[in-house]
């Protein structure tokens, strides 16, 4: 069991830091590790150089940290279900709200259980805060905002199915990540009635400082970076080669439901005519209808088949398809960070005006840099090892249900066998041993 | 044999019989039921060649020519294997052959040749018919047909038929020397009696309209079964694109490179094994494909039938109308129109000696027409009686047979979900270390 922490300890002014590098993988010893910090909840930050770094270390949000990391696979103390999606109709628009139900023991929460209705536009809110808080933590990606087809699907019944299974997935990665599911983003989501989360969402920086921040972003992000650590370019060449290959997974399987579907479309003509020639025959007609009952029961599965394709496995290659697109603007966004420190560093050495602020600016921006590295290098740790389990048991689990499929149509079969050989028998007819 | 004291269904003890076997046991059967001929000779088609020549234009073109081995079927058991002997034909001879078994034997229900041209494929499946996977089922096709004649009560026994097994020259000339075109009837001969005809046996009328209802079912069932299999190829054979991505993919990995690679594998695996599911299923679907043109031998006797039936009927309709007329002679009354009697109202009464003579005429006319009726009867009658036996014949043959080919089938799908468990159940092993 890997806990996920960072080990610093930061405070403005302190120019010396114990920073480690990374160590998630190592179980979490309460003992030894005495600089333990957690990471702030109420920083706001777009590409991280306004990147509030103090601390607010209360005994009880670190009991809680470790709490996670003991109970990550052992005991879960949260439990988000997404369900029961609901229309609903007012003079502007139409919009579908899922009830979302929360139960839980942390203490943190005022009660144990909380019932609450969100619409889609909420969780992309969470989203954004959770990217916002952590630039470069990797946050599970969201069903996407509308098919393509057009804006009628939005109402389709299976549309809706898939995407509630999307959001009930998001939020219950949410929950299992050790940093965000303390995040007060996330409880207020969990818990505030529609008037408290409305007022809730207003808060937050202004609209002048957000699009300060952005400029700030395009800027680094124009600068580039200079030297980037090796690993973070290998993760860069990673990403981009799993990219292809997930998506062309997720290709691939959705031209085998198109070819399944089409096979069906044909077999199932099959059934109706060994029936319809059935009629005209005597001694053949029952094994005939007996042929048709079979091609019949083998449609039903193959039906069935096709249908867990679409549900299991093409929705967890699809989120995993859209991760990498996080993945990719999480790193630059510490390719962001890492420019700003570079630019600041450059600034440091050229400028003659300033001096003192720039070294603290210089300080500050060398601090979120190391901060954002670890982050990611823990996060990164974290998520393969997630999409490693999770694209695991989605190839079992198809792997399994087709055998499951194969096995059904042998007995289907293999008892048509069965029932001419006896009937053979029976007749004394020839003797097929 | 079956599982006992299971609840379950049983397990059938062999459900690996290979539709080679089960085609076997066809053969078996027929060579068990078999005529004389069967049991003194073992016919097969060997081989098939190409051959190139020039054609009654005086042009090139190639085709293809199968040997014909028999062999004596106590010199086999008697444990030498002497060599067989044997001629080479081609499809053209076999066709000519079964023309003139149509004709010569119109109350048997004679077997079909397998098609000329590739017909109901689906796309993967050649249309050439050089193309030798279709050379080597017509060989197959080819065999079947000498073996179901073979083991014909009335076709075995015939000299042609023995001299195309055995006489390699000049069976041509002898073929053409019985005259059997000539006693071929004229399709519009046929159409004109199927609509006029009055008085068919019923019997026979079923018989026709089961013979157009078997054919037009095999035939959408063909259809659909070409579709489908077509599809089915496209669904095996995109598994493939696993094998590519996933093999693709383990190289980026560190843990789940070994998982994926072999699993990777499988999926190849998968998608090569739609080649073999799919050559199985052409077979059952030639053994569907005999039947359908066995309809079409079947409501050629039906047909014959009509015709022999409304050849009588017109007999005896003419020799009605021929005893009528002397009736209205000899009593001088017209009961019926007729230019005669017309042309003497308006020019005089003919002579009694010219009347004598007519009457004289008519005598004879009727004599004729009653050996005629006669003739024309027992005709009717015996055809109808052999014709009946060989239908009665033909029906236990197709019930057997469908039934074993819808046994095959069973098998061959037995067949393609067995591979399909072992192949998925590899995979989940390999997926889940991954």
């Amino acid at each position: 069991m890997s806990g996920f922490v960072v080990d610093s300890t930061v405070s403005s002014g302190n120019s010396s830091v114990a920073i480690p590098t990374d160590i998630s993988g190592q179980i979490l010893d309460l003992d030894e590790d005495d600089d333990l910090e957690v990471f702030s909840k109420d920083t706001t930050v777009t590409d991280g150089s306004s990147f509030n770094a103090s601390m607010q270390t209360s005994p009880a949000s670190m009991i809680n940290q470790y709490k996670f990391e003991e109970d990550a696979e052992d005991t879960k103390d949260i439990f988000v279900t997404v369900d029961n999606p609901e229309s609903h109709v007012t003079a502007i628009e139409t919009y579908i709200t899922y009830r979302v139900v929360t139960k839980t023991t942390r203490s943190e929460f005022d009660s144990s259980e909380f019932e609450v209705r969100r619409r889609y536009q909420d969780f992309l809110w969470l989203k954004g805060r959770l990217e916002e808080a952590h630039p470069t933590l990797i946050v599970h990606p969201l069903p996407e905002k509308f098919v393509v087809k057009g804006m009628v699907e939005r109402f389709n019944e299976d549309f809706i199915e898939t995407r509630r299974r999307a959001l009930h997935r998001f939020l219950n990665k949410i929950a299992e990540h050790p940093i965000f599911s303390s995040s007060e983003d996330f409880k207020i989501f969990l818990t505030a009635a529609p008037g408290e989360l409305t007022s809730y969402k207003k808060q937050g920086p202004g609209f002048l400082s957000r699009m300060g921040e952005t400029v700030k972003a395009v800027a680094a992000a124009v600068r580039g970076v200079r030297n980037r650590p090796q690993e973070f370019t290998e993760m860069q060449e990673y990403v981009e080669a799993f990219s292809q290959k997930i998506s062309s997974l997720d290709k691939v399987t959705q031209r085998i439901v198109r070819e399944q579907k089409e096979y069906l479309e044909e077999l199932k003509e099959c059934g109706p005519t060994y029936a319809l020639w059935s009629q005209s025959e005597e001694e053949l007609a029952e094994p005939l209808k007996d042929v048709a009952g079979c091609v019949d029961r083998c449609c039903k599965e193959t039906e069935e088949q096709v249908k867990n394709l679409n549900d299991n496995l093409i929705p967890v290659l699809h989120e995993y398809a859209l991760c990498t697109d996080t993945l990719k603007a999480v790193l630059r966004r510490r390719d962001n960070i890492q420019a700003d420190f570079e630019a600041k560093t450059e600034a440091l050495a050229t400028k003659k005006a300033d001096r003192d602020t720039m070294r603290d600016d210089l300080d500050k921006a060398e601090d979120r840099l190391e901060w954002a590295n670890n982050a990611l290098k823990s996060d990164w740790t974290r998520w393969q090892k997630d999409m490693r389990t999770d694209l695991r048991s989605a190839f079992v689990d198809t792997a399994e249900r087709n055998v499951n499929y194969y096995e059904k149509c042998l007995a289907v079969w293999e008892s048509f066998l069965h029932s001419q050989r006896t009937d053979a028998e029976g007749n004394g007819n020839v003797d097929f041993s | 044999m079956a599982d006992s004291g299971s609840e379950e269904i049983a397990v059938i003890g062999n459900t690996d019989l290979t539709p080679s076997e089960s085609e076997n046991n066809l053969k078996n059967t027929m060579v068990e039921k078999g005529t004389s001929l069967l049991k003194m000779m073992e016919i097969s088609v060997a081989e098939a060649e190409k051959r190139t020549g020039k054609n009654a234009v005086n042009m090139q073109e190639t085709y293809t020519v199968y040997l014909i081995e028999t062999r004596p079927v106590d010199a086999a058991s008697e444990g030498t294997n002497p060599v067989p002997d044997s001629l080479w034909r081609r499809y053209s001879e076999f066709e000519l052959l079964r023309n003139y078994l149509l004709v010569t034997y119109p109350f048997s229900v004679v077997p079909p040749l397998p098609e000329k041209r590739a017909e109901f494929v689906w796309h993967k499946l050649s249309a050439d018919n050089m193309d030798p996977d279709f050379v080597e089922r017509r060989r197959v096709g080819l065999e079947n047909f000498l073996l179901r004649v073979a083991s014909h009560p009335d076709l075995s026994s015939d000299k042609i038929f023995y001299s195309f097994l055995t006489e390699e020259n000049g069976w041509k000339e002898t073929v053409f020397e019985t005259g059997f075109q000539a006693k071929a009837d004229s399709r519009l001969k046929a159409l004109n009696a199927t609509f006029r005809v009055k008085n068919p046996d019923k019997r026979f009328a079923e018989m026709k309209h089961y013979g157009d209802e078997l054919q037009s079912v095999i035939s959408q069932l063909l259809r659909v079964r070409a579709r489908a299999a077509d599809r089915l190829y496209g669904v095996y054979k995109v598994h493939g694109n696993y094998g590519r991505v996933f093999s693709e993919w383990s190289a980026i990995e560190k843990e789940m490179g070994d998982g994926l690679q072999s699993a990777g594998h499988h999926m190849d695996a998968y998608a090569a094994s739609v080649d073999d599911i799919l050559e199985e299923e052409e077979h059952y679907a030639d053994q569907l494909k005999e039947y359908l043109f066995y309809a079409d031998a079947l409501r050629a006797v039906c047909r014959k039938h009509e015709l022999t039936q409304y050849e009588l009927e017109m007999a005896a309709q003419d020799l009605t109308s021929k005893k009528q007329q002397r009736e209205e002679l000899a009593t001088g009354t017209i009961r019926t129109f007729s230019l005669k009697g017309m042309t003497s109202k308006l020019f005089g009464q003919e002579t009694p000696e010219q009347r004598e003579a007519k009457v004289k005429m008519l005598e004879t006319q009727i004599e004729e027409g009653e050996e005629l009726v006669k003739e024309r009867n027992t005709e009717c009658e015996e055809f109808v009686k052999s014709a009946w036996v060989d239908i009665e014949r033909f029906k236990e043959q197709k019930d057997h047979d469908l039934r074993e080919a819808l046994i095959s089938y069973a098998i061959m799908q037995i067949s393609m979900c067995k591979k399909g468990i072992q192949v998925w159940n590899n995979a989940k092993e390999c997926f889940s270390k991954m």
